[in-house]
Protein backbone atom coordinates (compact mmCIF):
# COMPACT_ATOMS: atom_id res chain seq x y z
CA UNK A 1 0.00 0.00 0.00
CA UNK A 2 1.68 3.47 -1.00
CA UNK A 3 0.68 6.05 1.24
CA UNK A 4 -1.04 9.20 0.10
CA UNK A 5 1.40 11.97 0.45
CA UNK A 6 0.49 13.84 3.55
CA UNK A 7 -1.63 17.23 3.41
CA UNK A 8 -0.24 20.80 4.49
CA UNK A 9 -2.82 20.77 7.41
CA UNK A 10 -2.17 16.84 8.69
CA UNK A 11 1.71 18.30 8.52
CA UNK A 12 1.05 21.35 10.77
CA UNK A 13 -1.31 19.42 13.16
CA UNK A 14 1.66 16.86 13.54
CA UNK A 15 3.88 19.56 14.50
CA UNK A 16 1.82 20.80 16.68
CA UNK A 17 1.05 17.88 18.46
CA UNK A 18 5.15 17.36 18.58
CA UNK A 19 5.56 20.64 20.23
CA UNK A 20 2.73 20.51 22.63
CA UNK A 21 4.51 16.94 23.68
CA UNK A 22 7.69 18.41 23.80
CA UNK A 23 6.64 20.94 26.08
CA UNK A 24 4.66 19.38 28.32
CA UNK A 25 7.83 16.41 28.96
CA UNK A 26 10.24 19.58 29.50
CA UNK A 27 7.48 21.11 31.87
CA UNK A 28 7.02 18.18 34.00
CA UNK A 29 10.83 17.65 34.36
CA UNK A 30 11.20 21.38 34.65
CA UNK A 31 8.84 21.05 37.97
CA UNK A 32 10.23 17.80 38.86
CA UNK A 33 13.48 19.77 38.95
CA UNK A 34 12.95 22.99 40.92
CA UNK A 35 9.79 22.51 42.83
CA UNK A 36 9.74 19.13 44.40
CA UNK A 37 13.72 19.07 44.07
CA UNK A 38 14.15 15.49 43.32
CA UNK A 39 17.38 13.99 43.19
CA UNK A 40 17.76 11.15 40.92
CA UNK A 41 18.75 8.13 41.45
CA UNK A 42 19.32 5.63 38.31
CA UNK A 43 22.49 3.42 39.28
CA UNK A 44 20.26 1.51 42.09
CA UNK A 45 18.45 0.00 39.11
CA UNK A 46 21.30 -2.29 38.24
CA UNK A 47 21.52 -3.95 40.97
CA UNK A 48 17.96 -4.92 40.97
CA UNK A 49 18.66 -6.05 37.56
CA UNK A 50 21.35 -8.48 38.04
CA UNK A 51 23.06 -9.04 41.72
CA UNK A 52 25.77 -10.28 42.49
CA UNK A 53 25.75 -13.99 43.84
CA UNK A 54 28.34 -14.28 46.73
CA UNK A 55 28.09 -17.77 47.03
CA UNK A 56 27.91 -18.73 43.19
CA UNK A 57 30.36 -16.42 42.76
CA UNK A 58 28.21 -15.22 39.53
CA UNK A 59 25.69 -11.95 38.42
CA UNK A 60 22.38 -13.60 38.89
CA UNK A 61 19.11 -11.88 37.68
CA UNK A 62 17.52 -9.91 40.32
CA UNK A 63 13.61 -8.83 40.80
CA UNK A 64 13.26 -6.30 37.67
CA UNK A 65 14.83 -8.95 35.61
CA UNK A 66 13.17 -11.78 37.00
CA UNK A 67 9.55 -10.00 36.43
CA UNK A 68 10.95 -8.85 32.73
CA UNK A 69 11.51 -13.04 32.02
CA UNK A 70 8.11 -13.80 33.85
CA UNK A 71 5.98 -11.19 31.57
CA UNK A 72 7.88 -12.30 28.47
CA UNK A 73 6.38 -16.22 29.42
CA UNK A 74 3.38 -14.83 30.29
CA UNK A 75 2.85 -13.07 27.41
CA UNK A 76 4.01 -15.51 24.94
CA UNK A 77 1.92 -18.14 26.22
CA UNK A 78 -1.05 -16.20 26.55
CA UNK A 79 -0.90 -14.70 22.73
CA UNK A 80 -0.62 -18.80 21.54
CA UNK A 81 -3.42 -19.63 23.76
CA UNK A 82 -5.38 -16.18 23.29
CA UNK A 83 -5.22 -16.91 19.42
CA UNK A 84 -6.24 -20.97 19.63
CA UNK A 85 -9.17 -19.39 21.51
CA UNK A 86 -9.53 -16.38 18.80
CA UNK A 87 -9.45 -18.67 16.03
CA UNK A 88 -12.14 -21.55 17.52
CA UNK A 89 -14.57 -19.09 18.42
CA UNK A 90 -14.16 -16.90 15.45
CA UNK A 91 -14.68 -20.26 13.12
CA UNK A 92 -17.13 -20.67 15.20
CA UNK A 93 -18.98 -17.48 15.28
CA UNK A 94 -19.53 -17.91 11.40
CA UNK A 95 -20.59 -21.33 11.70
CA UNK A 96 -24.07 -22.23 10.27
CA UNK A 97 -24.81 -23.89 13.94
CA UNK A 98 -26.56 -21.91 16.04
CA UNK A 99 -25.55 -23.99 18.92
CA UNK A 100 -21.75 -23.21 17.66
CA UNK A 101 -22.45 -19.15 17.16
CA UNK A 102 -24.45 -18.57 20.45
CA UNK A 103 -21.78 -20.01 22.15
CA UNK A 104 -19.25 -18.21 20.68
CA UNK A 105 -21.36 -15.49 20.94
CA UNK A 106 -22.06 -15.44 24.64
CA UNK A 107 -18.17 -15.96 25.24
CA UNK A 108 -17.29 -12.86 23.45
CA UNK A 109 -20.42 -10.24 24.74
CA UNK A 110 -19.20 -11.85 28.30
CA UNK A 111 -15.79 -10.32 27.94
CA UNK A 112 -16.17 -7.18 26.08
CA UNK A 113 -19.02 -5.89 28.64
CA UNK A 114 -16.65 -6.57 31.49
CA UNK A 115 -13.54 -4.50 33.24
CA UNK A 116 -10.79 -6.40 32.37
CA UNK A 117 -9.67 -6.48 35.96
CA UNK A 118 -13.08 -7.63 37.07
CA UNK A 119 -13.01 -10.03 34.72
CA UNK A 120 -9.42 -11.57 36.31
CA UNK A 121 -10.89 -11.19 39.89
CA UNK A 122 -13.25 -12.91 39.33
CA UNK A 123 -11.86 -16.03 37.09
CA UNK A 124 -8.59 -15.73 39.04
CA UNK A 125 -10.85 -17.15 41.79
CA UNK A 126 -12.06 -19.75 40.41
CA UNK A 127 -9.01 -20.94 38.35
CA UNK A 128 -7.25 -20.94 41.56
CA UNK A 129 -9.88 -22.41 44.23
CA UNK A 130 -11.25 -24.70 41.20
CA UNK A 131 -9.27 -25.67 37.92
CA UNK A 132 -5.77 -25.21 38.96
CA UNK A 133 -6.30 -27.83 41.92
CA UNK A 134 -8.57 -29.82 39.78
CA UNK A 135 -5.80 -30.14 37.07
CA UNK A 136 -2.96 -31.18 39.79
CA UNK A 137 -1.42 -28.30 38.18
CA UNK A 138 -0.49 -26.86 42.08
CA UNK A 139 1.22 -30.62 42.72
CA UNK A 140 3.07 -30.43 39.25
CA UNK A 141 6.16 -29.00 41.04
CA UNK A 142 5.81 -31.78 43.57
CA UNK A 143 4.67 -35.22 41.47
CA UNK A 144 7.05 -34.59 37.90
CA UNK A 145 9.92 -36.09 37.17
CA UNK A 146 13.27 -33.70 36.88
CA UNK A 147 13.31 -33.66 33.54
CA UNK A 148 9.36 -32.58 33.05
CA UNK A 149 10.18 -29.78 35.59
CA UNK A 150 13.72 -28.45 33.87
CA UNK A 151 11.85 -28.48 30.49
CA UNK A 152 8.74 -26.52 32.04
CA UNK A 153 10.90 -24.14 34.11
CA UNK A 154 12.77 -23.15 30.55
CA UNK A 155 9.07 -22.61 29.68
CA UNK A 156 7.15 -21.38 32.45
CA UNK A 157 9.92 -20.04 35.07
CA UNK A 158 10.79 -21.05 38.55
CA UNK A 159 8.66 -24.33 39.47
CA UNK A 160 7.30 -22.55 42.74
CA UNK A 161 5.76 -20.20 40.56
CA UNK A 162 3.74 -22.74 38.20
CA UNK A 163 0.33 -22.66 39.36
CA UNK A 164 0.21 -18.52 39.76
CA UNK A 165 1.55 -18.52 36.47
CA UNK A 166 -0.38 -21.02 34.53
CA UNK A 167 -3.54 -19.53 35.89
CA UNK A 168 -1.87 -16.13 34.93
CA UNK A 169 -1.71 -17.25 31.52
CA UNK A 170 -5.34 -18.66 31.14
CA UNK A 171 -6.72 -14.76 32.72
CA UNK A 172 -5.28 -13.68 30.05
CA UNK A 173 -5.95 -15.22 27.28
CA UNK A 174 -9.25 -15.88 27.66
CA UNK A 175 -9.80 -12.44 28.24
CA UNK A 176 -8.03 -11.60 24.83
CA UNK A 177 -9.48 -14.40 23.27
CA UNK A 178 -12.51 -12.76 23.04
CA UNK A 179 -10.86 -9.63 20.66
CA UNK A 180 -8.79 -12.19 18.71
CA UNK A 181 -12.54 -14.13 18.38
CA UNK A 182 -14.26 -10.98 16.66
CA UNK A 183 -10.85 -10.13 14.90
CA UNK A 184 -10.87 -13.49 13.28
CA UNK A 185 -14.36 -13.35 12.59
CA UNK A 186 -14.06 -10.19 10.73
CA UNK A 187 -11.66 -11.26 8.70
CA UNK A 188 -13.29 -14.72 7.57
CA UNK A 189 -15.94 -12.76 6.74
CA UNK A 190 -14.67 -9.74 4.82
CA UNK A 191 -13.50 -12.65 2.44
CA UNK A 192 -16.20 -12.85 -0.65
CA UNK A 193 -18.95 -15.68 -0.79
CA UNK A 194 -17.27 -16.40 -4.19
CA UNK A 195 -14.45 -18.09 -2.91
CA UNK A 196 -15.87 -20.50 -0.44
CA UNK A 197 -18.48 -21.21 -3.56
CA UNK A 198 -15.56 -21.87 -5.73
CA UNK A 199 -14.10 -24.36 -2.86
CA UNK A 200 -17.22 -26.06 -2.49
CA UNK A 201 -17.70 -26.26 -6.46
CA UNK A 202 -14.80 -28.05 -7.02
CA UNK A 203 -15.32 -30.54 -4.46
CA UNK A 204 -13.59 -29.59 -1.11
CA UNK A 205 -15.06 -29.66 2.29
CA UNK A 206 -16.59 -27.13 4.21
CA UNK A 207 -13.01 -27.36 7.00
CA UNK A 208 -11.03 -27.73 3.72
CA UNK A 209 -12.33 -24.47 2.05
CA UNK A 210 -12.12 -22.64 5.37
CA UNK A 211 -8.16 -24.19 5.82
CA UNK A 212 -7.16 -23.58 2.24
CA UNK A 213 -9.12 -20.85 0.92
CA UNK A 214 -10.63 -18.65 3.34
CA UNK A 215 -7.74 -18.70 6.34
CA UNK A 216 -4.68 -17.88 4.10
CA UNK A 217 -6.57 -14.93 2.65
CA UNK A 218 -7.88 -13.38 6.34
CA UNK A 219 -4.71 -13.48 7.63
CA UNK A 220 -3.45 -11.02 5.43
CA UNK A 221 -5.72 -8.90 6.49
CA UNK A 222 -6.18 -9.62 9.99
CA UNK A 223 -2.71 -8.99 10.53
CA UNK A 224 -2.58 -5.62 11.35
CA UNK A 225 -5.62 -5.60 14.27
CA UNK A 226 -3.86 -8.81 15.76
CA UNK A 227 -0.33 -6.55 15.97
CA UNK A 228 -3.05 -4.25 17.72
CA UNK A 229 -4.77 -6.71 19.85
CA UNK A 230 -1.32 -8.35 20.93
CA UNK A 231 -0.12 -5.44 22.27
CA UNK A 232 -3.06 -4.59 24.36
CA UNK A 233 -2.14 -8.23 25.60
CA UNK A 234 1.09 -6.83 26.70
CA UNK A 235 0.09 -3.92 28.25
CA UNK A 236 -2.82 -5.48 29.88
CA UNK A 237 -0.53 -8.37 31.51
CA UNK A 238 0.54 -6.01 34.45
CA UNK A 239 -3.30 -6.29 35.37
CA UNK A 240 -1.77 -9.50 36.31
CA UNK A 241 -0.03 -8.30 39.31
CA UNK A 242 -3.33 -7.05 40.82
CA UNK A 243 -3.40 -11.07 41.90
CA UNK A 244 -0.22 -11.25 42.56
CA UNK A 245 1.02 -13.24 39.36
CA UNK A 246 5.10 -12.22 39.96
CA UNK A 247 5.73 -10.48 36.31
CA UNK A 248 7.44 -7.20 35.89
CA UNK A 249 4.71 -4.80 37.24
CA UNK A 250 3.97 -6.65 40.11
CA UNK A 251 7.69 -6.83 41.29
CA UNK A 252 8.60 -3.69 40.24
CA UNK A 253 5.95 -2.81 42.69
CA UNK A 254 8.03 -4.15 45.21
CA UNK A 255 11.41 -2.36 44.43
CA UNK A 256 9.54 1.10 44.29
CA UNK A 257 8.07 -0.04 47.90
CA UNK A 258 11.87 -1.09 49.48
CA UNK A 259 13.63 1.32 47.74
CA UNK A 260 11.22 4.44 47.35
CA UNK A 261 12.67 5.64 44.18
CA UNK A 262 9.17 5.21 43.02
CA UNK A 263 9.82 7.57 39.80
CA UNK A 264 13.03 6.15 38.34
CA UNK A 265 11.31 2.47 38.88
CA UNK A 266 8.15 3.15 37.29
CA UNK A 267 10.09 5.50 34.67
CA UNK A 268 12.32 2.48 33.89
CA UNK A 269 9.34 -0.22 33.79
CA UNK A 270 7.37 2.20 31.39
CA UNK A 271 10.18 2.34 28.91
CA UNK A 272 10.63 -1.57 29.10
CA UNK A 273 7.00 -1.92 28.42
CA UNK A 274 7.13 0.31 25.68
CA UNK A 275 10.14 -1.52 24.16
CA UNK A 276 8.27 -4.37 23.91
CA UNK A 277 5.20 -2.95 22.54
CA UNK A 278 6.97 -1.03 19.99
CA UNK A 279 9.69 -3.53 18.41
CA UNK A 280 6.69 -6.08 18.74
CA UNK A 281 4.48 -3.49 16.38
CA UNK A 282 7.73 -2.83 14.32
CA UNK A 283 8.22 -7.05 13.26
CA UNK A 284 4.28 -7.01 12.79
CA UNK A 285 4.98 -4.18 9.91
CA UNK A 286 7.48 -6.21 8.27
CA UNK A 287 5.67 -9.42 8.24
CA UNK A 288 2.95 -7.36 6.80
CA UNK A 289 4.95 -6.17 4.41
CA UNK A 290 5.86 -9.80 3.39
CA UNK A 291 2.65 -11.23 3.30
CA UNK A 292 1.87 -8.16 0.99
CA UNK A 293 4.84 -9.26 -1.44
CA UNK A 294 3.44 -12.74 -1.64
CA UNK A 295 0.55 -12.35 -4.01
CA UNK A 296 -0.58 -8.77 -5.30
CA UNK A 297 -4.63 -8.44 -5.55
CA UNK B 1 -29.64 -41.41 -24.37
CA UNK B 2 -30.03 -40.87 -20.36
CA UNK B 3 -30.59 -38.03 -18.20
CA UNK B 4 -27.94 -36.39 -16.36
CA UNK B 5 -30.04 -33.87 -14.94
CA UNK B 6 -33.47 -34.05 -14.03
CA UNK B 7 -35.18 -31.19 -11.88
CA UNK B 8 -39.01 -32.05 -11.43
CA UNK B 9 -41.21 -29.12 -9.83
CA UNK B 10 -38.76 -27.65 -8.16
CA UNK B 11 -39.93 -24.50 -5.97
CA UNK B 12 -37.40 -22.28 -3.99
CA UNK B 13 -38.17 -19.30 -1.81
CA UNK B 14 -36.00 -16.59 -0.47
CA UNK B 15 -38.28 -15.58 2.63
CA UNK B 16 -41.12 -14.50 0.89
CA UNK B 17 -40.43 -14.41 -2.88
CA UNK B 18 -40.53 -16.94 -4.86
CA UNK B 19 -37.26 -17.47 -7.04
CA UNK B 20 -37.83 -20.63 -8.88
CA UNK B 21 -41.52 -21.66 -9.96
CA UNK B 22 -42.62 -25.12 -10.86
CA UNK B 23 -39.67 -25.52 -12.42
CA UNK B 24 -39.09 -28.60 -14.27
CA UNK B 25 -35.84 -29.75 -16.59
CA UNK B 26 -34.49 -32.45 -18.44
CA UNK B 27 -31.13 -32.57 -19.33
CA UNK B 28 -29.91 -35.64 -21.67
CA UNK B 29 -25.92 -37.30 -20.75
CA UNK B 30 -23.78 -34.84 -23.58
CA UNK B 31 -27.24 -32.46 -24.51
CA UNK B 32 -26.08 -28.50 -24.60
CA UNK B 33 -28.81 -26.40 -22.75
CA UNK B 34 -28.46 -22.52 -22.22
CA UNK B 35 -30.91 -20.76 -19.94
CA UNK B 36 -31.78 -16.68 -21.32
CA UNK B 37 -34.35 -14.44 -19.83
CA UNK B 38 -34.37 -11.40 -18.09
CA UNK B 39 -32.69 -10.14 -14.61
CA UNK B 40 -33.97 -11.67 -11.91
CA UNK B 41 -35.76 -14.60 -13.47
CA UNK B 42 -34.05 -17.20 -10.87
CA UNK B 43 -31.47 -18.41 -13.71
CA UNK B 44 -28.64 -18.31 -11.05
CA UNK B 45 -30.75 -20.15 -8.98
CA UNK B 46 -32.01 -22.37 -10.59
CA UNK B 47 -28.54 -24.03 -11.72
CA UNK B 48 -27.16 -22.84 -8.18
CA UNK B 49 -29.45 -25.63 -6.62
CA UNK B 50 -28.32 -27.90 -9.15
CA UNK B 51 -24.89 -28.62 -6.94
CA UNK B 52 -26.34 -27.26 -3.84
CA UNK B 53 -25.30 -23.37 -3.42
CA UNK B 54 -28.36 -22.89 -2.89
CA UNK B 55 -31.02 -25.65 -1.33
CA UNK B 56 -34.11 -26.05 -3.41
CA UNK B 57 -37.32 -25.84 -0.86
CA UNK B 58 -39.66 -28.39 -2.96
CA UNK B 59 -39.47 -30.70 -5.52
CA UNK B 60 -36.60 -33.03 -6.46
CA UNK B 61 -33.09 -32.89 -8.32
CA UNK B 62 -31.65 -35.65 -9.67
CA UNK B 63 -27.87 -35.63 -11.00
CA UNK B 64 -26.57 -38.48 -12.39
CA UNK B 65 -29.11 -40.85 -10.70
CA UNK B 66 -28.27 -38.88 -7.61
CA UNK B 67 -30.69 -37.17 -5.60
CA UNK B 68 -29.89 -34.35 -3.59
CA UNK B 69 -31.44 -34.43 -0.37
CA UNK B 70 -29.82 -33.33 3.08
CA UNK B 71 -27.26 -36.25 2.93
CA UNK B 72 -23.78 -34.53 2.56
CA UNK B 73 -22.34 -37.59 1.06
CA UNK B 74 -24.71 -37.56 -1.57
CA UNK B 75 -24.18 -33.81 -1.78
CA UNK B 76 -20.50 -34.49 -2.26
CA UNK B 77 -20.50 -37.17 -5.11
CA UNK B 78 -23.45 -34.55 -7.25
CA UNK B 79 -20.57 -32.07 -6.80
CA UNK B 80 -18.27 -34.65 -7.84
CA UNK B 81 -19.91 -34.85 -10.98
CA UNK B 82 -20.33 -31.44 -11.30
CA UNK B 83 -18.12 -28.37 -12.20
CA UNK B 84 -19.23 -24.76 -12.12
CA UNK B 85 -17.82 -21.51 -13.59
CA UNK B 86 -19.11 -18.41 -12.36
CA UNK B 87 -19.51 -14.76 -13.50
CA UNK B 88 -16.88 -13.23 -11.40
CA UNK B 89 -14.46 -16.42 -11.92
CA UNK B 90 -13.99 -16.55 -8.21
CA UNK B 91 -10.36 -17.77 -8.39
CA UNK B 92 -8.29 -18.27 -5.11
CA UNK B 93 -6.01 -15.08 -5.48
CA UNK B 94 -3.44 -16.10 -3.11
CA UNK B 95 -2.66 -19.18 -5.33
CA UNK B 96 -1.21 -19.29 -8.48
CA UNK B 97 -2.72 -20.67 -11.43
CA UNK B 98 -1.43 -24.06 -10.92
CA UNK B 99 -2.55 -24.62 -7.73
CA UNK B 100 -5.54 -22.92 -7.98
CA UNK B 101 -5.81 -25.84 -10.43
CA UNK B 102 -4.13 -28.63 -8.26
CA UNK B 103 -5.68 -27.61 -5.06
CA UNK B 104 -8.84 -29.49 -5.22
CA UNK B 105 -6.71 -32.68 -6.12
CA UNK B 106 -4.27 -32.81 -3.56
CA UNK B 107 -6.37 -31.40 -0.43
CA UNK B 108 -9.54 -33.73 -1.62
CA UNK B 109 -8.23 -36.18 -3.52
CA UNK B 110 -4.86 -36.74 -2.04
CA UNK B 111 -3.67 -36.62 -5.25
CA UNK B 112 0.24 -36.44 -5.55
CA UNK B 113 1.86 -33.12 -6.11
CA UNK B 114 3.51 -34.18 -9.17
CA UNK B 115 0.34 -36.15 -10.95
CA UNK B 116 -1.81 -33.15 -9.67
CA UNK B 117 0.54 -30.90 -11.77
CA UNK B 118 0.41 -33.49 -14.74
CA UNK B 119 -2.92 -33.10 -14.95
CA UNK B 120 -3.40 -29.13 -14.54
CA UNK B 121 -1.06 -28.73 -17.29
CA UNK B 122 -3.21 -31.35 -19.91
CA UNK B 123 -6.30 -28.70 -18.92
CA UNK B 124 -4.25 -25.40 -19.12
CA UNK B 125 -3.47 -26.72 -22.99
CA UNK B 126 -7.20 -27.03 -23.18
CA UNK B 127 -8.35 -23.80 -22.05
CA UNK B 128 -4.30 -22.49 -24.80
CA UNK B 129 -2.68 -20.59 -21.76
CA UNK B 130 0.03 -23.17 -20.72
CA UNK B 131 2.60 -20.58 -20.22
CA UNK B 132 0.23 -18.65 -17.94
CA UNK B 133 0.73 -21.29 -14.99
CA UNK B 134 3.29 -19.48 -12.47
CA UNK B 135 1.31 -16.76 -12.88
CA UNK B 136 -1.15 -15.40 -10.31
CA UNK B 137 -4.66 -14.40 -10.93
CA UNK B 138 -4.36 -10.94 -10.78
CA UNK B 139 -1.89 -10.69 -13.08
CA UNK B 140 -4.15 -11.78 -15.61
CA UNK B 141 -6.86 -10.64 -18.03
CA UNK B 142 -10.34 -11.33 -17.49
CA UNK B 143 -10.56 -13.71 -20.41
CA UNK B 144 -7.41 -15.57 -19.17
CA UNK B 145 -8.79 -15.61 -15.76
CA UNK B 146 -12.11 -17.16 -16.97
CA UNK B 147 -10.45 -19.55 -19.04
CA UNK B 148 -8.21 -20.31 -15.38
CA UNK B 149 -11.49 -21.06 -13.83
CA UNK B 150 -12.96 -22.89 -16.56
CA UNK B 151 -9.62 -25.51 -16.39
CA UNK B 152 -9.89 -25.43 -13.00
CA UNK B 153 -13.48 -27.23 -13.29
CA UNK B 154 -12.54 -29.40 -16.15
CA UNK B 155 -9.67 -30.81 -13.96
CA UNK B 156 -11.59 -32.42 -11.61
CA UNK B 157 -12.88 -34.18 -14.82
CA UNK B 158 -16.66 -33.60 -14.14
CA UNK B 159 -19.73 -35.09 -16.21
CA UNK B 160 -21.45 -32.14 -16.46
CA UNK B 161 -20.50 -28.36 -16.52
CA UNK B 162 -22.31 -25.38 -15.21
CA UNK B 163 -22.06 -21.99 -16.60
CA UNK B 164 -23.06 -18.44 -15.41
CA UNK B 165 -23.48 -15.82 -17.11
CA UNK B 166 -19.38 -16.92 -17.95
CA UNK B 167 -18.66 -13.62 -20.09
CA UNK B 168 -20.60 -11.11 -18.53
CA UNK B 169 -18.20 -9.27 -17.04
CA UNK B 170 -15.92 -9.21 -19.44
CA UNK B 171 -14.98 -6.99 -21.89
CA UNK B 172 -15.88 -7.64 -25.48
CA UNK B 173 -12.70 -8.23 -26.90
CA UNK B 174 -12.32 -11.46 -24.25
CA UNK B 175 -15.62 -12.70 -24.98
CA UNK B 176 -15.02 -14.83 -27.91
CA UNK B 177 -11.63 -16.32 -26.51
CA UNK B 178 -14.12 -17.51 -23.65
CA UNK B 179 -17.07 -18.63 -26.17
CA UNK B 180 -14.11 -20.56 -28.51
CA UNK B 181 -13.42 -22.85 -25.05
CA UNK B 182 -16.45 -23.52 -24.54
CA UNK B 183 -17.66 -24.57 -27.55
CA UNK B 184 -14.81 -26.80 -27.84
CA UNK B 185 -16.19 -28.56 -24.84
CA UNK B 186 -19.50 -28.86 -26.32
CA UNK B 187 -17.98 -30.15 -29.80
CA UNK B 188 -16.08 -33.00 -27.04
CA UNK B 189 -19.98 -33.76 -25.99
CA UNK B 190 -19.38 -32.46 -22.38
CA UNK B 191 -23.23 -31.84 -20.72
CA UNK B 192 -23.66 -28.38 -20.05
CA UNK B 193 -25.96 -25.61 -18.36
CA UNK B 194 -24.71 -22.24 -19.59
CA UNK B 195 -26.78 -19.41 -18.99
CA UNK B 196 -26.03 -16.75 -20.91
CA UNK B 197 -27.49 -14.06 -23.26
CA UNK B 198 -24.59 -14.63 -26.11
CA UNK B 199 -27.23 -15.93 -28.49
CA UNK B 200 -24.15 -16.39 -31.14
CA UNK B 201 -23.40 -19.19 -28.51
CA UNK B 202 -26.44 -20.28 -28.56
CA UNK B 203 -27.16 -20.80 -32.21
CA UNK B 204 -23.66 -22.40 -32.45
CA UNK B 205 -23.18 -25.05 -29.54
CA UNK B 206 -26.66 -25.38 -28.02
CA UNK B 207 -29.06 -28.33 -28.40
CA UNK B 208 -31.70 -26.77 -26.48
CA UNK B 209 -32.45 -23.20 -25.13
CA UNK B 210 -34.82 -22.67 -22.16
CA UNK B 211 -36.37 -19.43 -21.50
CA UNK B 212 -36.92 -17.96 -18.00
CA UNK B 213 -39.06 -15.72 -16.59
CA UNK B 214 -40.34 -14.94 -12.70
CA UNK B 215 -38.78 -17.87 -11.52
CA UNK B 216 -40.77 -19.82 -14.38
CA UNK B 217 -39.70 -22.21 -17.30
CA UNK B 218 -41.93 -20.02 -20.24
CA UNK B 219 -40.11 -22.14 -22.88
CA UNK B 220 -38.28 -24.80 -23.90
CA UNK B 221 -37.29 -25.97 -27.08
CA UNK B 222 -34.67 -27.21 -29.16
CA UNK B 223 -32.49 -24.50 -30.33
CA UNK B 224 -33.40 -24.04 -34.40
CA UNK B 225 -37.04 -23.69 -33.14
CA UNK B 226 -36.22 -21.92 -30.07
CA UNK B 227 -35.20 -19.03 -32.63
CA UNK B 228 -37.67 -19.91 -35.67
CA UNK B 229 -41.10 -20.40 -33.62
CA UNK B 230 -41.33 -19.02 -30.49
CA UNK B 231 -44.20 -20.16 -28.88
CA UNK B 232 -44.77 -17.85 -25.89
CA UNK B 233 -45.35 -13.83 -26.24
CA UNK B 234 -43.08 -13.31 -23.81
CA UNK B 235 -40.13 -15.36 -25.35
CA UNK B 236 -40.91 -13.40 -28.51
CA UNK B 237 -40.43 -9.94 -26.79
CA UNK B 238 -37.43 -11.05 -25.14
CA UNK B 239 -36.02 -12.57 -28.22
CA UNK B 240 -36.84 -9.29 -30.26
CA UNK B 241 -34.95 -7.21 -27.36
CA UNK B 242 -32.18 -9.20 -26.97
CA UNK B 243 -31.25 -9.69 -30.60
CA UNK B 244 -31.65 -5.94 -32.07
CA UNK B 245 -28.78 -5.14 -29.58
N1 LIG C 1 -29.54 -14.88 -1.53
C1 LIG C 1 -30.68 -14.26 -1.93
N2 LIG C 1 -31.48 -13.69 -1.01
C2 LIG C 1 -32.63 -13.07 -1.39
N3 LIG C 1 -33.03 -12.97 -2.67
C3 LIG C 1 -32.27 -13.51 -3.62
C4 LIG C 1 -31.05 -14.18 -3.31
N4 LIG C 1 -30.50 -14.63 -4.46
C5 LIG C 1 -31.35 -14.25 -5.43
N5 LIG C 1 -32.40 -13.59 -4.94
C6 LIG C 1 -33.53 -13.06 -5.71
O1 LIG C 1 -34.04 -14.10 -6.50
C7 LIG C 1 -34.38 -13.62 -7.78
C8 LIG C 1 -33.70 -14.46 -8.83
O2 LIG C 1 -32.32 -14.24 -8.74
P1 LIG C 1 -31.28 -14.88 -9.76
O3 LIG C 1 -29.95 -14.43 -9.32
O4 LIG C 1 -31.53 -16.32 -9.84
O5 LIG C 1 -31.68 -14.18 -11.11
P2 LIG C 1 -30.95 -14.26 -12.51
O6 LIG C 1 -31.96 -14.74 -13.47
O7 LIG C 1 -29.70 -15.03 -12.39
O8 LIG C 1 -30.63 -12.74 -12.80
P3 LIG C 1 -29.35 -12.06 -13.43
O9 LIG C 1 -29.48 -12.13 -14.89
O10 LIG C 1 -29.41 -10.66 -12.93
O11 LIG C 1 -28.15 -12.80 -12.92
C9 LIG C 1 -33.98 -12.16 -7.85
O12 LIG C 1 -35.14 -11.38 -7.69
C10 LIG C 1 -33.07 -11.99 -6.69
O13 LIG C 1 -33.24 -10.71 -6.12
MG1 LIG D 1 -27.60 -14.56 -12.41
Amino acid sequence: MRRKPKSAVTRAVDIIVIAVAIFLVGYIIHKVDTVMIYEWHWDFLWEYILRWDEEQQAYAPNLLLKGLTATFGLVIWSMLLASVIGIVMGIMRTSSRIFFRTVSRLYVEFIRNMPPVVFIFVFFFFLSSQFVPLLGIDQLSVDASPQTIAVLEILLGPPELFANVISGIICLALFEGAYITEIIRAGIQSIDKGQTEAGQSIGLSRFQTLRWIIFPQAVRKVLPPLAGQFITLIKDSSILALISIQELTFLAQEVAYSTQYVFEVWLFVAGVYFCICYSLAFLFTRLEKRTHRIYQS
Amino acid sequence: MEQMISLKNVFKYFGEFRALNDVSLEVAGGERVVVCGPSGSGKSTMIRCINRLEEHDDGEIWVNKNELTEDTRNIAQIRKDIGMVFQQFNLFPHLSVVDNLTLAHMKARGLYKADSTDLAMTYLNRVHIPEQAMKYPAQLSGGQQQRVAIARSLCMQPKIMLFDEPTSALDPEMIKEVLDVMIELAEEGMTMIVVTHEMGFAKKAADKVVFMDEGEVVESAPTEQFFSQPESDRTKLFLSQILTH
